[in-house]
């Protein structure tokens, strides 16, 4: 789907609310796919903002509460496929601790679909296309993240 | 003073070059690297995914092609081609034609705008010619150099990138030239061509739409491919359901004048079969092969699951007759046989595993270059001296020499840097550039004070993103004292612009605003060090890649996310401290472990460049398995090598035997390691382990009961003294190889039985032989051994896999039962000599010696790598290397090519005097750590341990190894205490940008 018949739907339903995704890229697989799609020019929703680390390894669990805490309608943890990691075994432990993030999401009530782990390869500027645009759609079914709501009762 | 050119010129910058002239450049000695197209990388840059991993080609080689292109001993000529060599060993002049690209190679910033508005389509070579490009275009995405070139059969000179040109960078008038380069040794690693498929008529390429060759298909797996990794059919954009892979086309093959065997289009066809079928739901493989040749490490069980998990079909000893397309469906009709019945069966699209041929111009190459070609256009090797073609000082790796797969082609592109090296070692360091940086401003304390440069890219990002607003912009946000737009922020005049301001302004903090720090990092880290910065106090944000180009039309909301992009750079920049990389002293002496041929080679090459090697054997003699093979085999008998190595040994100064000993104990790190022996600390720089590998002694078919039995090793000894009688010769191969304890096939096997085989024939011609296998396995020119044996009247029986041929001793008489697949019957052979071709198992001391130098290995008890694919004799544990049949099974000189490259390898660490550690790397907070040890599992570099804290009896605490520590980060998000840091991934770093990201609108 293109930008803007997202945005056009969006519309049609009433709906101006546009989530904001954050993105976190690993330098050797994902943050090339994600440079990729770029240099293949593939148009995607502008919703998510790309924060690189060395290794998908590297996103401690708390970076994610953070990003919710701070108001992320969607967090977005991308890697490289499993035995591609360029640390070696990186990304199996992000893939543990992903899901462990998820199960801990939702014990406390927030929707663990909000959080998503994908792999995306420095050849795979399609996927991360495809990846970005679903979870915009999705988080956009989900709807804003309560937890800014509540930040805007506070104060 | 050395009359030695301290350079070296590598011909071809496909993985093999790239990997030589790394391993080269790293080593002190300036290279120049030439390739005949644009850009370097060439086959595998081409390829989706590669065989036995199924990593993503592209992922795993970029990092190489960039760390070549950025090398600053490297330099890069594209599109040129070697005229003439002339001189010496250590003292050649090159003469190049570098062909003209059009281009101005310093000016062009590989954006791409002239691309995108030239009129002119032509086919994209790239894609095989499934796609299109334009006639001024990049060959792929990701080359190196990023530089767009002028296709001068096609450009109609309309002037229109000219006009286009930000940069100013097209020349159409710039004239082709000829270089004359000063080298002191010559590697050529030209590659290989793919066979023309169009000459087997009989499978209609080239008329039938539904049939490709296997490189096409590739291009068609891959996400960047004409159908952007979907498998379809060219003839009407359908999913095919049936998929046939015919092997062997242009490779064993009389008929077409290519008589051996390509090596690695078995491998390649399962996989591309595999992958078909995981990107393209409701596809069914089957591939049509005579032998499937998966000798290669972990192959056989890639086989395997090829067959039992994604279900493919594999049609063994199956020869197809021909192709022929229904007019109507496009559909193909394959004619075939197999277990001697004829068949015909219907597929939707046939895929053709070409084989591998020399390059087109490899007979013209030969004679500029006065280098001898091997009966099938080759370059010319001996089995003892793999690496050297027939002219002193030039050397050769990668396919040009062979067919051969990608590790093997790396492992020898280091094996050649060390040949190189021998002849110019005199010379190191006389040819490189070490810059010198201004001495660097302490910040320290400082207030933050930024310099933000946004840049245009021509219109690629300012066509998009309303650059000005972004600059406006940053001025706003704190800690910012200075922003200007550029339109090339990469060009060389705006790093000029960049030092200037950072005085003018006594910024402390730099951040650009353009596209990937991938590529881009580097260039403007220098231009702050040239400013006296620290290289750490520089973020980027990116602005292109990431936003103008994927939201090209939406030039509001694209402008609104560069602002944030700027602002989570900034933000995370105000944060950044400069970081110091230490240097650790390097001990210049090499351990090699094992005193077989891998061992002794891998010493000799070191000793050979001038360092010393402390040479450790178990036994109480040097040689290992050649005094085994006494028969002539590549015009010389392995024995006779083995004496002179030996020779050579006794006569290095550099070499220290010793001689039943054995390692203790390993500590220490990279450039720092101290090895135990049973006597005597060694210490070193680097270690090699050539642990080598054992025969298996079999404890079926009667051995050791019946005189009769043997090994073939046990054959040749007998062969070479002419003892041996036997008039009704039955060997049986996958002696404990490919059954259910051993499943790995042991690659060497199937040629030992065949030269034992042809010896017996030429011995005794009326002595019936007979080779009973599940396939034969001579890969690679040993098929020619195959094939003369079959001419001299051996016989070969194949038997059904999962199934091995009985022995029974009737009376005094031996008699083996074998179900023979063509006869579809058992056939019964009463043998007076009966050879068990059996398999290689792994050295059992490996498992207590990787133990001590903390390295794994792999499941079949050899060592593991640290990539199968581009580390073929690395282990993941820094500064160890490994060769030989400690690594697998292998024959001579696959075992010398190897053991050459591990001594490459070990010498990019030797010759310096000091190793810098990384700079992002993970930092212990020794008062919050209390020594729980959750990281030291999690690094795979095995960079921590938990130690006593001298200061505190109750305490134990991480401690970094920083020679080790590769900075990935994983421990930092394992520690539950936060003591743990990852030095520019601070967790305030980290936490700044994730703020950052929200602030919007401020």
């Amino acid at each position: 789907m293109s930008t803007t018949t997202v945005q056009k739907t969006a519309t049609k339903e009433g709906e101006d609310w546009q989530p904001l995704i954050i993105t976190f890229c690993c330098n050797w697989c994902s943050y090339a796919g994600a440079d990729l799609a770029g240099v293949s020019r593939l148009q995607m929703p502008t919703n998510f903002r790309v924060i690189r680390t060395m290794c998908s390894a590297r996103v401690d669990p708390e970076f994610v509460l953070r990003a919710f805490s701070k108001g992320a309608d969607g967090v977005l943890v991308l890697g490289c496929h499993p035995a591609d990691c360029h640390y070696i075994g990186g990304n199996y432990r992000t893939r543990r601790r992903i899901a462990l993030l998820r199960m801990l999401l939702e014990q406390y009530g927030f929707d663990p679909d909000r959080l998503k782990l994908e792999w995306v390869s420095a050849s795979e500027g399609p996927k991360f296309q495809q990846t970005i645009t679903d979870f915009v759609k999705e988080i956009k079914e989900i709807g804003p993240n309560p937890l800014k709501e509540d930040q805007v009762e506070e104060h | 003073m050395t009359n030695k050119v301290g350079a070296v010129m590598v011909v071809g910058g496909g993985i093999s070059g790239v990997q030589a002239a790394l391993d080269m450049a790293d080593s002190g000695f300036k290279v120049y690297l030439v390739e005949k197209k644009a850009s370097i990388g060439g086959t595998m840059a081409q390829l989706d995914k590669t065989f036995p991993t199924n990593d993503c080609s592209m992922c795993i080689m970029a990092p190489k092609l960039v760390a070549a292109g950025r090398h600053q001993n490297i330099e890069l000529i594209t599109n040129a081609e070697v005229e003439m060599i002339q001189g010496v060993p250590g003292d050649f002049m090159v003469t190049l034609k570098k062909n003209t690209l059009r281009v101005d190679e310093e000016k062009c910033t590989g954006c791409g705008e002239c691309a995108i508005k030239c009129p002119i389509e032509t086919s994209d070579e790239y894609n095989e010619g499934m796609k299109k490009r334009k006639a001024i275009y990049v060959m792929y995405p990701q080359a190196v150099p990023l530089v767009f070139c002028i296709d001068k059969n096609k450009c109609i000179g309309c002037g229109i990138c000219h006009e286009e040109c930000k940069a100013k960078a097209i020349v159409y008038d710039k004239k082709s030239e000829a270089l004359e380069i000063p080298v002191g040794a010559v590697i050529l690693c030209p590659g290989f061509e793919e066979f023309d498929a169009r000459l087997k008529k009989e499978y209609g390429y080239g008329s039938y739409k539904n049939v490709v060759t296997s490189i096409e298909f590739e291009r068609i797996l891959s996400a960047t491919g004409p159908f952007f990794g979907m498998v379809l059919r060219p003839s009407d954009g359908e999913v095919p359901k049936k998929v046939a892979f015919i092997q062997c086309v242009g490779s064993r093959d009389e008929k077409v004048g290519n008589t051996y065997c390509s090596s690695v289009c078995c491998m390649y066809a399962i996989k591309e079969a595999i992958i078909a079928g995981e990107h393209t739901e409701g596809l069914k493989p089957y591939i049509f092969f005579m032998d499937i040749r998966a000798v290669g490490k972990e192959f056989e069980d890639y086989r395997e699951r090829a067959e039992k998990e994604y279900g493919i079909t594999m049609y063994r000893g199956a020869r197809v007759a021909s192709v022929e397309e229904d007019p109507l469906t496009k559909n193909l009709t394959l004619r075939y046989s197999y277990e001697g019945e004829s068949r015909s069966e219907d597929f939707d699209m046939v895929v053709l595993s070409v084989g591998l041929k020399p390059p087109e111009d490899a007979d013209k190459l030969a004679k500029r270059l006065g280098i001898k070609l091997n009966k099938h256009g080759f370059c010319d090797t001996s089995i003892y001296d793999p690496l050297s073609t027939s002219r002193p000082g030039i050397f050769v790796s990668g396919a040009f020499a062979a067919p051969k797969d990608i590790p093997t082609s790396v492992a020898e592109a280091s094996g050649v840097a060390s040949k190189a090296g021998a002849i110019i070692a005199p010379a190191r360091n006389t040819l490189v550039v070490k810059q010198s940086f201004p001495e660097e401003i302490a910040v320290e304390g400082q207030e933050p004070r930024i310099g933000v440069f946004v840049c245009h890219c021509g219109i690629n990002i300012g066509g998009t993103v309303k650059v000005p607003k972004v600059v406006e912009y940053a001025k706003t946000l704190p800690s910012v004292v200075y922003a200007e737009e550029n339109l090339y922020t990469c060009s060389s005049d705006a790093q000029e612009r960049i030092k200037e301001k950072i005085k003018e302004n006594n910024l402390n903090r730099v951040v650009v605003a353009s596209c990937t720090p991938r590529t881009h990092e580097p260039l403007f880290q220098n231009t702050i060090k040239e400013a006296g910065l620290n290289t750490f106090l520089f973020e980027m944000a990116n602005i292109r890649d990431q936003c103008s180009w994927i939201h090209m039309h939406e030039p509001e909301k694209a402008t609104e996310k560069a602002k944030d992009l700027v602002r989570m750079a900034v933000a995370k920049s105000r944060l950044l401290e400069p970081l110091k990389t230490s240097r650790l002293e390097v001990n210049h002496a090499a351990v090699v472990i094992g005193g077989g041929l891998a061992g002794m080679t891998a010493a000799l090459d070191i000793a050979d460049q001038g360092f010393s090697v402390h040479l450790v054997e178990k036994t109480g003699h040097l040689g290992g398995y050649l005094a085994k093979l006494p028969l002539v085999e590549g015009g010389m008998k392995p024995k006779d090598h083995m004496d002179h190595l030996i020779k050579r040994i006794r006569e290095s100064k550099n070499i220290t035997v010793h001689l039943n000993n054995e390692v203790k104990d390993v500590t220490g790190f990279i450039g720092n390691f101290k090895v135990k022996l049973k006597d005597v600390e060694l210490d070193a720089g680097t270690i090699i382990a050539a642990t080598g590998g054992l025969e298996y002694k079999p404890t079926e078919y009667l051995y050791g009961q019946d005189p009769r039995v043997m090994t073939q090793l046990e054959l040749e000894d007998k062969l070479a003294h002419k003892t041996f009688h036997g008039k009704n010769v039955v060997m049986i191969q996958c002696v404990g190889s490919r059954n259910e304890q051993v499943k790995y096939c042991s690659r060497i096997c199937c040629a030992h039985a065949i030269k034992n085989a042809i010896e017996i024939k030429k011995q005794s011609p009326t002595t019936n032989v007979y080779v009973l296998h599940k396939d034969i396995r001579t890969y690679g020119f040993r098929e020619d051994l195959y094939r003369e044996a079959g001419q001299l009247g051996v016989n070969f029986l194949r038997f059904p896999e999962g199934t091995m041929p009985k022995l029974e001793k009737k009376g005094d008489n031996l008699e083996i039962v074998v179900p023979d697949v063509m006869l579809r019957e058992d056939v019964l052979l009463k043998p007076d000599a009966l050879v068990l071709s059996t398999g290689v198992r792994p050295n059992p001391d490996n498992v207590e010696i990787a133990k001590l130098m903390k390295v794994c290995g792999s499941k079949d008890g050899y060592f593991l790598e640290a990539h199968m694919k581009l580390r073929p004799v690395d282990f993941a544990t820094e500064g160890i290397f490994l060769a030989g049949l400690a690594h697998w099974p292998k024959f001579i000189d696959e075992v010398i090519a190897q053991a050459s490259g591990a001594a490459a390898r070990a010498m990019t660490i030797i010759s310096k005097d000091q190793l810098e550690t990384e700079g992002i790397i993970a930092a212990v907070n020794d008062d919050v750590c209390n020594g729980c040890g959750i990281c030291d599992p999690v690094c795979e570099y095995k960079a921590i341990v938990i130690v006593q804290d001298p200061s505190n009896p109750d305490k134990r605490k991480a401690v970094i190894n920083e020679g080790l520590c590769k900075g990935c980060g994983a421990c930092v998000a394992a520690c539950p205490s936060g003591a743990m840091e990852q030095k520019g991934f601070k967790n305030d770093q980290m936490y700044a940008i994730i703020d950052a990201a929200f602030t919007g609108g401020k």
